[in-house]
């Protein structure tokens, strides 16, 4: 890890694998995508619609799975400044975000012929939509503050009291409504899910992931040569200033 | 503990000075719950059954409109330099600073909202509840606002930040509040498991809040 700390190294890293993994991304979202379209049997009860699965719970992980990175990156902000955390957190926001808002939109479309309206209030949609606002509220605060090292540490304390909330509120929208199905994936005594179904949404959820590691690599990079073509044209400023 | 309740002693004296600083929440709240059976017409048993809900996001907004008098004007002034240089943690300064806020924004507001219940037709016998139930849960409605408060310290258009913020974090306290005063008046659950939850989300919120701001405040003034 600490030779990873160092962003001119981080970046001949990214260079390198970027191609590679946007190869096997392409590749695995592809079949994915075969799996879901064209193997995968209708459901007996749900018909053709079952196949939104296919792509809402990929996007519900990852929505998940963005705000524990980010949580984890703020943990390497505040201990270690860690000089790619903050950046690792901050281009996981919008990527995050757009992930739990296709899920919200995805969920709602398959909510409509399913339980006969776009939208419940029940539990596990607020939840989502509550880590939706979440998301924004970071992303705005990253934008509010200029300067990158501040605004840095400052969601990063913002994303840490969000990851302590989460399970409160998880809990408390739980005990207030609940109609969605509860985990059939993951569950204790093995998945209620039939295999058939089960194999393209795994095949989905490592295209998704996958998706989601090669976005974020190429934000981080882009991110990484913004502050430095900011820092360069500071210098510059700076320059003319001392010659003028 | 002298320097603790001298602290405190200033910053209610601040808020009481101020002017309009409580005046103007409590006249918030009640323009905020006066409008509301406007849009949704005269029923009074419609209004009898949202009477909680309305009575608790009324009272969240209000107390979002002070929120950032918790640490913003000590910073314009630079109050604030001279808390975080002195002997005293900043954690306990900014804990102070919520107690304030909490007692000059919190219990007023809670105190008023049996009164506002009448106009909602909320039945009078759930009042005492109510008001016990905002009394547990307002605190950590004023500890939360203290870390959006101290993150968006001196930004541009804090105040609307501050909301987008710090309003999600307030999902269990409306969940829970609610749960109680609905408790009280149709049954048949009992009030008091969602009002121990109140309880314990406002102790909790009381301890770990002023870690966060402190650090937020911290990471500012440096």
């Amino acid at each position: 890890m600490p030779s990873l700390a160092n962003p001119t190294r981080f970046l001949s890293i990214v260079d390198a694998v970027v191609p590679w993994l946007a190869g096997l991304t392409v590749l695995l979202l592809g079949f994915g995508l075969y799996l879901s379209f064209f193997v995968a049997p209708p459901d007996y009860q749900q018909g053709e619609t079952v196949r939104i699965m296919f792509i809402h719970v990929p996007s519900a992980w990852l929505a998940m799975f963005g705000y524990m990175l980010i949580a984890v990156a703020s943990l390497g902000t505040l201990i270690w400044r860690h000089p790619l955390a903050d950046v690792a957190a901050k281009t996981a926001a919008p990527i995050g975000a757009t992930f739990t808002f296709i899920a919200l939109v995805t969920g709602s479309l398959w909510g409509k012929p399913m339980w006969g309206t776009y939208w419940v209030w029940d539990a596990r949609l607020t939840s989502m939509l509550v880590l939706f606002l979440l998301y924004l509220g970071l992303i705005a605060l990253w934008q509010s503050i200029e300067e990158p090292g501040r605004a840095g540490r400052a969601a990063a304390i913002l994303a840490l009291v969000g990851a302590i909330n989460i399970p409160i509120i998880k809990f408390s929208v739980d005990w207030w409504n609940t109609l969605h199905q509860p985990a059939s994936v993951f569950r204790m005594g093995g998945s209620t899910i039939d295999p058939a179904l089960l194999t393209p949404l795994f095949v989905m959820m490592g295209a998704f992931t996958l998706l989601f590691v090669l976005l974020h690599l190429i934000s981080m990079r882009a991110e990484i040569l913004r502050r430095r073509v900011h820092a360069l044209q500071q210098i510059e400023v700076q320059r003319a200033g001392a010659g003028a | 503990m002298r320097p603790w309740l001298a602290l405190l002693a200033r910053e209610i004296g601040l808020a009481w000075r101020e002017g309009g600083a409580i005046g103007t929440a409590l006249g918030f709240y009640l323009v905020v719950v006066a409008i509301t059976p406007l849009g949704l017409g005269p029923d009074l048993n419609l209004l009898s059954r949202i009477a909680p809900g309305v009575l608790w996001v009324a009272l969240l907004l209000a107390s979002l409109l002070s929120a950032d008098r918790i640490v913003h004007n000590d910073y314009e002034d630079g109050t604030l330099d001279v808390l975080a240089i002195g002997p005293l943690p900043l954690e306990g300064i900014v804990a102070i600073k919520s107690l304030s806020h909490w007692i000059t924004t919190g219990i007023p507001l809670a105190l008023l909202a049996p009164v506002l219940g009448l106009l909602l037709n909320l039945p009078v016998t759930a009042s005492p509840l109510l008001v016990l139930a905002m009394l547990a849960g307002t605190p950590a409605v004023s500890f939360i606002a203290a870390i959006g408060a101290s993150l968006t310290l001196g930004l541009r258009r804090s105040g609307v930040l501050l909301a987008l913020l710090v309003l999600p974090l307030y999902v269990p306290v409306l969940i829970f509040g609610v749960a109680t005063v609905s408790a009280a008046i149709t049954g048949p659950a009992s009030p008091w498991p969602p009002l121990l939850m109140l309880s314990a989300f406002s102790l909790a919120s009381i301890v770990l809040a002023p870690l966060a701001a402190a650090a937020a405040i911290r990471n500012t003034l440096r």
